[in-house]
């Protein structure tokens, strides 16, 4: 897995016929008679080849509209998206309020990125985006700054996951300020050629695709620059589950679930799992940012 | 008519069964099959369990004796999820690759957890005929109080597998409690 893939996507529709044909031959075979490809060795012959617009709208986690990955699809379809600001404040000269459409301005790029989530699985996405350097020169960023906070909005009106206490409200994450300078960090405003529909993220998100996919905030209204590491939202739930950085990593198990392997949302019952990389395939890319460092404390 | 019932009850159990066979054969278990069928019966274990369990009290309370007639189908049906359950796991999910099975067993409390509450169904799946409830006489009911651990363990291993304990988990928890102390205050009353 390589950064940004231009290269051509199957046609949607035609994409999507061919996967469910797929899925039912393998259903129509399989249920009882289990594959006997070892999983060791097991290698996707298509990590390359986007998860299906279906799947990626229909099944994630957002749970602002619920724990339940349906959840979402079902709950977003009314969430107001304008107006909408970006603030972009904290350690900086002079703070921006920028207007959504003035941030859409800026030319977005297709960045077909793999997502890993930290329950073991998989999605390569077609995001439409930009990097995060390119707003964030918007501002001048004084040298105090070591982070950058994200905040999801806070409508609980809308957002009825909201109105429970299953995280604190809103959500905030964040990156150490050379992660968030980093090309591969990516704001995304769109997939598959569309506008970013609501559960996904609407109508601004981020994108780091070497970190689990709870780091990558969506719905931002706001960007902070601090001179602490934030108190990201799953970190504050549970520190010993989820760390500040949670790069993906194999060697560092979940206490729930093995991160060695993962399961490619979208294959077949009888597709075995695969083997996760480290840095989710980009450690080229991005490795150099934790030279030194023991991920292992660091997780 | 009460000849009916208990095919009819029979029947009815098998229900989880016609949903997944369903699912399986129009192509509804969504993205991530697997984990899917792992998850549905292991949620049906869970219920069947606390079936089983309502059973006593509902006798209590209804003061009829019909209910205690579909104890062992039920208790036997949370049997035959939970392997299927576990099956799965083993099976579609890490494919019988036992070196990485054995690993989450020993790391991960809530497969520990979990599997130990199978191994301890085992035992009473193997003594719920009348034979053994006469052979083993007093001892049947003590061995056959393990179904409360097993119901505590079940549903410790549905919470700490979860990301939050809202909202299955919590239901499945507050229905235990429920269950559990019931029984308490039976007791209670017949000791009064």
């Amino acid at each position: 897995m390589k950064k940004f893939k231009h290269s051509e996507i199957t046609p949607e529709k035609i994409y999507n016929k061919r996967r469910s044909f797929i899925k039912s031959m393998g259903y129509g075979l399989s249920s009882i008679a289990f594959s006997s490809v070892p999983l060791i060795d097991a290698k996707a012959s298509n990590l390359n080849e986007p998860t299906s617009y279906q799947d990626i709208t229909t099944y994630n986690n957002f749970y602002e509209f619920g724990t339940g990955k349906a959840d979402p699809h079902r709950r977003a379809k009314n969430f107001t998206t304008r107006p909408w600001t970006v603030k972009i404040e904290g350690e900086v000269e002079k703070s921006l309020e920028l207007p959504i459409e003035e941030v859409l301005n800026i030319k977005s790029e297709e960045r077909i990125l793999k997502l890993r989530c930290v329950e073991g699985w998989s999605m390569v996405i077609p995001w439409l985006g930009f990097s995060l350097s390119e707003l964030l020169n918007k501002v001048k960023i004084k040298s105090t700054a070591k982070y950058v906070e994200f905040e999801t909005v806070y409508n609980p009106e809308e957002m009825v996951g909201q109105r429970y206490p299953v995280l604190n409200w809103p959500y905030i994450e964040g990156l150490r300020i050379d992660e968030a300078m980093h090309p591969l960090t990516t704001v995304v405003t769109g997939l598959y050629g569309k506008t970013l529909p609501n559960q996904n993220g609407a109508p601004l998100r981020i994108f780091i695709p070497w970190k689990y996919g709870f780091k990558s905030a969506k719905s931002i209204v706001k960007i902070k620059l601090t001179k602490n590491m934030p108190n990201t939202a799953w970190k504050n739930a549970s520190p010993r589950e989820y760390g500040f950085y949670s790069n993906v990593n194999p060697e560092v198990d979940h206490p729930r679930w093995s991160q060695k392997t993962e399961r490619v949302i979208g294959e077949s019952i009888l597709a075995p799992r695969i083997k996760t990389l480290m840095f989710n395939g980009y450690g080229d890319e991005v490795a150099h940012l934790y030279s030194g460092m023991d991920l292992k404390k660091n997780y | 008519m009460k000849n009916y019932f208990k095919p009819a009850v029979f029947l009815l159990c098998l229900w989880p069964i016609y949903i997944i066979t369903f699912q399986i054969f129009y192509n509804k278990l969504g993205p991530e099959p697997v984990d899917r069928i792992i998850n549905h019966f292991g949620e049906w274990t869970l219920i069947f369990i606390l079936l089983t369990l309502a059973m006593t009290p509902l006798r209590k309370i209804t003061k009829s004796l019909e209910w205690i007639k579909f104890r062992r189908m039920l208790g036997l049906f949370a049997f035959f999820y939970a392997s299927i359950h576990m099956l799965s796991y083993v099976g579609l999910d890490y494919r019988f690759d036992f070196e990485p099975l054995i690993d989450d067993v020993l790391k991960k409390k809530f497969i520990f957890i979990g599997f130990s509450a199978w191994l301890l169904l085992i035992p009473l799946a193997i003594t719920s005929s009348d034979k053994m409830v006469k052979i083993l006489k007093k001892n049947w009911k003590k061995l056959h109080r393990l179904v409360y651990i097993i119901s505590i363990f079940g549903v410790l291993h549905f919470i700490w597998l979860s990301k939050t304990i809202f909202f299955k988990p919590l239901v499945f928890l507050i229905i235990l409690i429920i269950l559990l102390l019931l029984r308490i205050n039976f007791r209670k009353f017949n000791l009064s």
